[in-house]
């Protein structure tokens, strides 16, 4: 019993402080999700939280006191008596209404406020998005009325470019460490011990330490500020950890199974193909899963191999910070531009992750 | 179908390791034989070797006549019948069955038809678009024995294949895979380490220890006729009753002593034991070789106490023991026996079995 209640006491412990922290993942993320919606005089005048439904003072009208009223001795409005500097603060007539002195004391001019439910008509937009997506020169109005003008930051090509580096960068490492994997896992070759422990002691090496030497060989190539320079960065920077993984997996599958194949006739490659690859389709998942995002997410390769030729997503949202740092609603809605593909394709293949795909092939 | 050769076949692993030690077995076309030892024994490194799974250290390897040492286990056109099934998961059951069809590209039309009649034969045609994951443990089983069927290889291995369903359903896939031995008319060989598996489906029995053949022979012949004591003690359920006992002469007849009891001995038997006299060796006598008799006899005559009785129905098992050695008897339920009883028995003259205490090989006979 006693243990019973403890286990019950920590894991409540447990599911708070797990709570804590997702909410302060979560939160500042739903904060510049909504801003990404609001317009720009919107963002500098109340923060994305006014978007939620919630008791506001609403001005509902206004009146002009008689001209004979003195604004440097007390003052009667509505039954109520205060000074001037009261006013200006606003007197609570009742629990809905709000009176306040607007402007200077000459002006006499009173405004009413009344609270209300505000926040479902908050003015939420997709212009930030379009702006974002197209060149061109853009025009918004600023906090204070003025139209601004800028030059459109083409994110739509971003993410284009972004794709052309992302899919074959993760495509081509998947098939050349599915390939990898295989054979060291169940193919008997000279060296195959040594070779798999250098593939995986290049996991340690830093990315950071052969930036240059190939930057020389891809100059040389003449492949700086390619597409292919990306793809061949990507997959070599991505295999030792991709033959790892898939290693770990293919190795594990029976061996039974593959042997049962070879009496059937199937020669290597066939049982590569007809088994391996489909059997190993959560742990090729998950390696396309890590690979994109790191990919996606890259900035310093991209940075390096590709310039300012053929911006990806990262670079565009680099540049975007240095030449509109104050124009929030374009910045957010640039973020969360680049935050949807990734979401997509987490969503698409986390049901790839399940567990007991082999169930069945052997007792277990 | 067709026979399958094993001459003065070895494995090593490593560089002393022996698991096959110089195997010579013939299999004729349409037997089946098992493969049966102890874990360990080398037996199902013999199979592997005979499907191409393993290389040969040295000997020779025919199937149909063919030396097929250096042939791939592809184009030795065998099929092999797994202890973990071995099923490809992501297939459905059908698809499974087909697959070495199909890789060896049969005609479409060709592997329908063999696929639904291997399926008829297991009784599994309801299962072929399920696929592995959604089948038990014997229907697996099925599977991976229709998997085999289609291919109608020259010889059919299995590789404990029974051994990890439940003790009720491997009595009836036992039955399943004899009946279709008969069906199909194939040549097959089954390793095993259960020595009931091997007496109820063998045609010929293989019996290995530590690499070496210890006998080959029919069922009946390994359990009438051992030819060690380990043959003696492996097959039969209860074991066989293996005593010391020392062979004397006593008024001109030879006699074998156990300490508590004397066997007299004659003919054939006397004449061969002669070279033992004042040496010891080992009496083995099967748990129904004993015969109850409720008074005492003169000669023979066998003393023992009851210490546990097993009433079978069918029969009874006693077990019971002399001053020196602790003895399983078989006995018909006509008599009733209760623990602290005294017992008597007389052997069965005609089976008893006498072993060299040293080689353990089987004297005479």
């Amino acid at each position: 019993m006693k243990k019973g209640k403890r286990i019950k006491i920590s894991s409540a412990v447990l599911f708070i402080v797990l709570l804590c922290i997702a909410a302060a993942w979560t939160i500042p993320t739903l904060g510049v999700f909504v801003t990404s919606f609001r317009e720009s005089k919107d963002i500098y005048s109340s923060g994305w939280w006014s978007v939620l439904p919630h008791m506001d003072w609403i001005k509902t009208e206004e009146f002009q006191l008689p001209d004979e009223t003195d604004p440097n001795g007390p003052i009667t409005i509505e039954g109520h008596t205060a000074r001037f500097e009261e006013w200006r603060q606003g007197v609570t007539i009742s629990k809905t209404r709000l009176l306040r002195w607007y402007g200077n004391k000459r002006s006499r001019k009173i405004e009413v406020y009344e609270e209300k439910l505000v926040g479902f008509g908050a003015h939420l937009t997709l212009k930030n998005y379009t702006d974002v997506l197209q060149g061109g020169t853009i025009t918004f109005d600023d906090g204070s009325g003025n139209i601004i003008t800028r030059e459109g930051n083409n994110f739509g090509d971003a993410v284009l470019n972004s794709l052309a580096v992302c899919i074959p960068s993760t495509v081509i490492p998947i098939l050349i460490a599915a390939f990898a994997a295989y054979a060291f896992a169940w193919m008997d070759f000279p060296g195959r011990k040594p070779l798999f422990v250098i593939v995986v002691a290049l996991l340690v090496v830093p990315l950071q330490i052969a930036l240059i030497p190939i930057l020389r060989d891809f100059t040389a190539w003449n492949l700086n500020g390619t597409f292919v320079s990306m793809w061949l960065a990507h997959t070599s920077f991505g295999l030792p950890l991709a033959i790892y993984l898939l290693y770990n997996y293919i190795s594990t599958l029976p061996r039974d199974i593959f042997e049962s194949a070879y009496l059937d006739g199937a020669t290597p490659f066939v049982t590569f193909v007809k088994l391996v690859l489909p059997i190993s389709v959560p742990a090729l998942a998950s390696f396309a899963i890590f690979q994109f995002l790191w990919v996606w997410n890259d900035y310093l390769v991209a940075l390096i191999f590709l310039g300012d030729k053929n911006r990806v997503v990262t670079s565009a949202l680099a540049a975007m910070i240095g030449e509109k740092g104050q124009d929030w609603h374009l910045l957010t809605s640039g973020a969360f531009i680049s935050m949807i593909l990734p979401l997509t394709v987490f969503f698409a293949l986390q049901r790839f992750f399940v567990r007991g795909l082999l169930a069945g092939s052997i007792k277990g | 179908m067709a026979t399958v050769e094993l001459r003065n076949v070895s494995k090593l692993f490593g560089a002393n390791v022996k698991a096959v030690d110089n195997v010579n077995i013939t299999i004729n076309d349409k037997e089946f034989v098992v493969l049966v030892g102890p874990s360990g024994c080398g037996k199902t490194t013999t199979l592997r070797m005979i499907a191409g799974l393993e290389d040969i250290t040295s000997g020779e390897i025919y199937i149909d006549g063919t030396l097929v040492n250096d042939i791939t286990p592809k184009d030795r056109d065998i099929a092999m019948v797994f202890q973990n099934y071995a099923l490809y998961p992501h297939m459905t059951v059908y698809d499974n069955m087909a697959f070495g069809l199909r890789i060896r590209k049969y005609p479409k039309q060709e592997i329908q038809t063999r696929v639904n009649e291997a399926a008829q034969i297991l009784h599994i045609e309801e299962l072929l678009d399920r696929r592995p994951k959604a089948l038990s443990g014997g229907q697996r089983q099925r599977v991976a024995v229709g998997r085999a069927i289609v291919r109608k290889p020259k010889a059919f291995l299995f590789d404990e294949p029974l051994s990890n369903l439940d003790a009720k359903l491997r009595v009836q896939m036992r039955a399943e895979i004899s009946a279709l031995h008969t069906r199909l008319q194939a040549t097959m060989i089954y390793v095993t380490h259960d020595q009931v598996e091997a007496m109820t489906m063998g045609d010929k029995i293989v019996v290995l220890k530590d690499g070496i053949i210890q006998q080959i022979g029919s069922p009946l012949e390994l359990y009438n006729h051992p030819k060690n004591r380990f043959v003696a003690a492996f097959i039969g359920s209860p074991p066989m009753n293996i005593m010391t006992a020392k062979i004397l002469e006593k008024d001109g007849k030879i006699v074998a002593d156990e300490g508590d009891f004397q066997i007299e001995l004659e003919g054939k038997l006397a004449d061969t034991l002669k070279s033992y006299i004042n040496k010891e060796v080992l009496i083995g006598i099967r748990p129904e070789d004993f015969v109850y008799t409720q008074t005492p006899q003169k000669t023979n005559n066998i003393r023992t106490h009851v210490e546990v009785v097993e009433p079978l129905g069918a029969e009874i098992h006693l077990y019971v023991s002399t001053q020196n050695h602790q003895l399983i008897v078989r006995v018909q339920p006509r008599y009733e026996f209760h623990v602290g009883d005294e017992a008597n028995f007389a052997p069965d003259m005609e089976k008893l079995h006498f072993f060299d205490i040293d080689s353990e090989e089987i004297i005479g006979a």
